[in-house]
C-alpha cells in the first residue's frame, strides 16, 4: 500500500512523502516503517497517529487496514 | 478489535434526558473536595522559590540559613532532582520545567522549594535561601526569538523537520508543513488575493482552582498523591518516571476539579511534593498561589501568522497559505504544528500549505487549553475569509458554504474526510433566526468555523452491582464537565434500571488498569464505550444467573427492559427476574455481578462549528459588549444535553475573553507584569449575554451511540467570528487579539489617519 507521510514525520525520513509498504494492520505497517526508515524510531516511539480512509488512530496497533486504503501517518495529537 | 465499536442506531428511554447531576449537592453544600480540601496527620507545607529574572545562570544556591530555621524539615533545589529520564529529553523538560537545573529560564522558573511545619515557616525560610544569578539576555516575543540574534534559549535545540538538519543550535525547535497541490499555481488562478499578518497574545486557561496537592512518599519508594488533575494516571506514570519509582508503588487519586481545559494535563509542582516528603519523610501539601499559577504553570502560545487565500471571481477558492509561528515557553512544544494541522481544516481546497514554527522563548512551558492551537489559527485564517468575502461581494457564510469541506475532500492535513458536519453547522447558521436580528449603531455581526480532531485512547471501566440491585460504576477519566452523569445514563440504559440506581466513582490508580488523560475531548465518548462494554458483560453475568436459577440454557434468556426473560413456548410459565431480583439471590448463585471493559477507543472523528455573534462598539473607550451568541456544534449524540450545551457555552465563555481582554503582558525586562485576576481579566457574568446553543447530531460511525467529543471545539471559532464582527462594527480590519478597547482605539485611530 502506499502511505503518505507529513510534517516532520516526512522530514525524519528524509523529504520522503510517501512509501510504498506492506502491512495488514497499523502495528505491521508502523513495523515495515521503522525497518524501511530507522530514522523514524524514535518518532514511532513516542507516539504516532495513522489515518485509515480518513479515520485517525492513535493508539489501536490491532486496527486492520483493509486493501486499497488510504493510509496517512501523522503526529500524534494531543489535547486540552 | 474486542468490541464492535461501530454505530447501531439504536432506540434509548434514558440517553439524551436532561438529569439531575450527581454531584451538584456535593458542590453548592461545600462536600466535595477538591485539591486543597484534604489534609493528612503531620503534614508539612511546601512553598516554592522562584526565579525574579527572565533569564539567569543559577551560580550558587545557599541553603544553609534555611535549613537551620526551626520547623524546616526538608529543602529541595535541582541537585535533589537525580535524571532518571534515561535520555528521554522531553521528560527531562518536564523535570527542568518542575525545577531549575544550573539556569532559571523564565520569570516564575523554580529554583528551591522548603517543606515546613506551617506556612509562615515556609515563607520565612525562602527569604532565607541565598541564590546568586547571573542574568542573561532574554527574550519573550515570538518573532524577536526567530530574528538573527536572539538570545538563545538552549544551545542543544536544533530545528527539526528541516532538510539538511541543522548544525547549529536554535529558538525554532521545529519547522512543520501540511498541505497539498501546487499553491503558487492556484495564486495564479486566483482573481482576488488577500494577505494579512495577525497577531495573538498569551492567555491563561484561567481555572479557578489553583493547581494543589498532598503527597506523601517513603523512604522505601511507596507513596500517595492527592492531586487535582485531568489525568491522575499520566501524573502517575510521570512522577514514577521523573523520581525513579515503580509505577504500582505510586498510587494517585484524583480530586473534584476546579477546571482544567488543558492546563492540568501537565505536572508542574507535583514531583516537587513527592521529594519534599521522601526527604522529610512526612506528608506535604503544596497549594499554588495565584501568582504561582500565572507565572509558573502553562499557558497557551502567543502567536504570529500570515494568512493568504486566493479565489476566483466565482467564489472558488484557488489557494490558500500561512506561516505560523508559536512560542511554546522555554523548553520545545508542537503548538505551531497542531496549528498548522487545524488551519484550514474546514475547507475543500485543492492548493494548500501551511507551515508551523514551533518557537522556544523566556516565558513559562505552554501547555494545552482546549483544542490546542486551533483558536489562533482560525483567528488568521477565519479573518482573511471573511476580508475575501468582502472584496469578492459575496455573503461571508454563503462563501463559507461554497467551499466548505465534505465526505471525500481531502483534508488540509492530509487524509480524505469521512462523513463530517462542517456544511450542515454552516447551514444551521444561515438559517437561524439570530442572522434576522437587525444591527443597531455601532454594531457588527461576524461568524467563523472551527475544526478539533478528538481523539479517545485507553480507558478501563468497573462495573459492580450491590446485592440491592444499586450499581457503581468506576472509571478513570477524571470528570471535567459532567461526564459522571452521561456515563450513569448510559449504564443504566443499557442495564435497563433507573438513572438514580447508578453511582459513578471516579477511581484511583490502584483501582483500575491505565486510563489516558481527560483531554482530547475524549472523556465521555471513550469512558461511554468502555461502560457500554461493561454494562453488557454484566448483563451476560446476569442471564447466566437467571438461567441457573431457572435450570434453562443462558441461550434461551434475554435481557429486556432491565430484566431477565425466559424465551419460547417452553419457558412460558417462568416469571421474568428483574436486575434487583437477580442480585438480591447474588450471594448464592455465585457470588458478586460485575462487568468490567478496557478499550482503546479510537475513532473519535473529527468535529466542526460555526459560531455567529452580534457585538456593539463604544467608539469612545473602545470597549466592546457581546449582544448576542450562538453555537452551532454537531455533538454526534448527545448523551446529556445540559452538559454539551455546558461544553459549548463554557468554550464560547473563554474564547469570548481571549478575543477581547486577556493577556499576559511581559515588561522590558521579561517579567510577567499582571500575574492575577485583577489585572488579566476573565470574563464575568455581567460581561455576557446568554450564549445560546444548536446541537447537531451526526451519528459517529465509530461510537455504538454515534457520540462525538464534544469540549474543544467550542473554543475555535471564538476569537475570528469575535474579530470580524468588532471589524464589522468599527470598519477597520482588527488582527490583534486581543481586541482591548486601547487596541481597538488605536486602530480605529490609524484608520483615520
Amino acid at each position: 500500500m502506499e502511505v503518505q507521510l507529513s510534517g516532520f514525520l516526512s522530514s525524519a525520513a528524509g523529504g520522503v512523502q510517501s512509501v510504498e509498504l506492506t502491512g495488514e494492520t497499523v502495528g505491521e505497517l508502523l513495523t515495515s516503517l521503522e525497518l524501511r526508515y530507522p530514522s523514524l524510531r524514535d518518532a514511532i516511539e513516542q507516539g504516532v497517529a495513522v489515518a485509515v480512509n480518513g479515520e485517525i488512530y492513535r493508539d489501536r496497533r490491532d486496527q486492520p487496514i483493509p486493501p486499497g486504503a488510504e493510509v496517512f501517518l501523522l503526529p500524534r495529537l494531543a489535547g486540552g | 478489535m474486542p468490541y464492535e465499536t461501530a454505530y447501531t442506531n439504536q432506540g434509548f428511554n434514558l440517553v439524551g434526558s436532561r438529569v439531575n447531576r450527581p454531584d451538584g449537592i456535593d458542590k453548592v453544600t461545600g462536600r466535595a473536595k477538591y485539591g486543597a480540601d484534604v489534609n493528612a496527620a503531620g503534614q508539612l507545607v511546601a512553598k516554592v522559590l522562584r526565579s525574579p529574572h527572565a533569564h539567569a545562570l543559577i551560580k550558587k544556591i545557599d541553603t544553609s540559613k534555611a535549613a537551620k530555621l526551626p520547623g524546616v524539615k526538608a529543602i529541595v533545589t535541582g541537585d535533589d532532582f537525580p535524571d532518571h529520564t534515561g535520555g528521554n529529553r522531553s521528560m527531562m523538560d518536564i523535570l527542568e520545567n518542575c525545577m531549575a537545573r544550573g539556569r532559571a529560564l523564565y520569570d516564575g522558573h523554580a529554583v528551591a522549594a522548603v517543606a515546613a511545619i506551617d506556612g509562615e515557616t515556609a515563607d520565612k525560610a525562602l527569604k532565607l535561601i541565598k541564590v546568586t544569578y547571573k542574568k542573561l539576555p532574554h527574550v519573550t516575543d515570538v518573532d524577536a526569538a526567530m530574528a538573527e540574534g536572539a538570545p538563545i534559549i538552549h544551545d542543544w535545540v536544533r530545528t527539526a523537520g528541516v532538510q539538511p538538519a541543522p548544525t547549529t543550535a536554535s529558538n525554532v525547535a521545529q519547522r512543520s508543513e501540511f498541505g497539498h497541490g501546487d499553491v503558487e499555481a492556484g495564486f495564479a488562478q486566483a482573481d482576488i488575493v488577500v494577505e494579512k499578518t495577525f497577531k495573538t497574545e498569551q492567555t491563561h486557561q484561567g481555572y479557578i482552582e489553583p493547581h494543589a496537592c498532598l503527597a506523601q512518599l517513603g523512604p522505601d519508594g511507596s507513596g500517595e498523591l492527592w492531586v487535582t488533575t485531568q489525568g491522575h494516571f499520566t501524573f502517575r506514570n510521570v512522577c514514577s518516571t521523573l523520581l525513579g519509582l515503580d509505577v504500582a508503588k505510586l498510587k494517585v487519586t484524583s480530586s473534584e476539579i476546579g477546571g482544567g481545559f488543558g492546563g492540568k494535563t501537565h505536572v508542574w509542582t507535583e514531583p516537587v511534593a513527592l521529594q519534599l516528603s521522601r526527604k522529610a519523610n512526612r506528608p506535604v501539601k503544596l497549594v499554588m498561589t495565584r501568582d504561582e499559577v500565572f507565572r509558573a504553570s502553562g499557558p497557551t502560545s502567543s502567536t504570529s501568522i500570515d494568512v493568504k487565500i486566493g479565489a476566483k471571481k466565482n467564489g472558488r477558492i484557488t489557494a490558500a497559505t500561512a506561516e505560523l509561528r508559536y512560542q511554546s515557553g522555554a523548553f520545545p512544544g508542537m503548538w505551531a504544528m497542531f496549528g498548522a494541522m487545524t488551519s484550514f481544516a474546514c475547507y475543500d481546497l485543492k492548493n494548500v500549505k501551511s507551515v508551523g514554527y514551533d518557537v522556544l522563548v523566556n516565558r513559562p512551558k505552554v501547555a494545552a487549553y482546549r483544542a490546542p492551537s486551533a483558536p489562533m489559527a482560525a483567528f488568521g485564517v477565519e479573518s482573511v475569509m471573511d476580508m475575501l468575502a468582502a472584496e469578492l461581494g459575496m455573503d461571508a457564510v454563503e462563501f463559507r458554504i461554497k467551499n466548505a469541506a465534505k465526505k471525500g475532500t481531502k483534508a488540509s492535513y492530509g487524509p480524505i474526510y469521512g462523513p463530517i458536519g462542517i456544511g450542515p453547522t454552516l447551514q444551521a447558521v444561515k438559517d437561524h433566526p439570530h442572522m434576522k436580528r437587525r444591527l443597531g449603531k455601532n454594531q457588527g455581526r461576524g461568524m467563523a468555523c472551527g475544526f478539533w480532531f478528538n481523539f479517545g485512547g485507553q480507558t478501563c471501566t468497573d462495573l459492580n452491582i450491590g446485592v440491592d440491585g444499586s450499581v457503581n460504576l468506576t472509571v478513570g477519566t477524571v470528570d471535567v464537565g459532567g461526564s459522571r452523569a452521561s456515563l450513569a445514563l448510559i449504564a443504566a440504559e443499557e442495564l435497563g434500571i433507573d438513572y438514580d440506581q447508578v453511582r459513578v466513582t471516579i477511581g484511583d490508580t490502584n483501582s483500575l488498569g491505565h486510563n489516558d488523560t481527560t483531554e482530547g475531548s475524549r472523556g465521555t465518548f471513550s469512558s461511554g464505550m468502555a461502560t457500554i462494554f461493561a454494562a453488557r458483560n454484566a448483563i451476560e453475568v446476569l442471564k447466566q444467573r437467571a438461567a441457573a436459577t431457572w435450570d434453562i440454557p443462558v441461550d434461551q434468556v434475554v435481557w429486556e427492559a432491565g430484566e431477565a426473560r425466559a424465551k419460547g413456548k417452553q419457558n412460558s410459565n417462568l416469571p421474568p427476574l428483574t436486575l434487583k431480583e437477580i442480585a438480591a439471590k447474588s450471594p448464592r448463585t455465585g457470588g458478586p455481578i460485575a462487568g468490567h471493559n478496557e478499550v482503546v477507543a479510537d475513532g473519535a472523528g473529527v468535529s466542526f462549528a460555526s459560531h455567529l455573534v452580534d457585538v456593539e462598539v463604544d467608539p469612545e473607550t473602545g470597549s466592546t459588549r457581546v449582544l448576542r451568541y450562538t453555537v452551532i456544534q454537531d455533538a454526534g449524540k448527545a448523551i446529556h444535553p445540559d452538559y454539551v450545551e455546558g461544553q459549548f457555552q463554557g468554550g464560547a465563555a473563554q474564547g469570548i475573553g481571549w478575543a477581547l481582554n486577556e493577556e499576559y503582558i511581559y515588561g522590558d525586562d521579561g517579567c510577567l507584569q499582571n500575574p492575577g485576576f485583577l489585572d488579566y481579566r476573565i470574563p464575568v457574568c455581567s460581561d455576557l449575554p446568554f450564549i445560546d446553543t444548536q446541537i447537531l447530531e451526526i451519528p459517529n460511525p465509530n461510537h455504538p451511540y454515534g457520540v462525538r467529543g464534544v469540549g474543544e471545539t467550542s473554543i475555535v471559532p471564538p476569537l475570528a467570528a469575535i474579530g470580524n464582527a468588532v471589524s464589522n462594527a468599527v470598519g477597520v480590519r482588527m488582527n490583534h487579539v486581543p481586541m482591548s478597547p486601547p487596541r481597538i482605539l488605536k486602530a480605529i485611530e490609524d484608520a483615520a489617519g
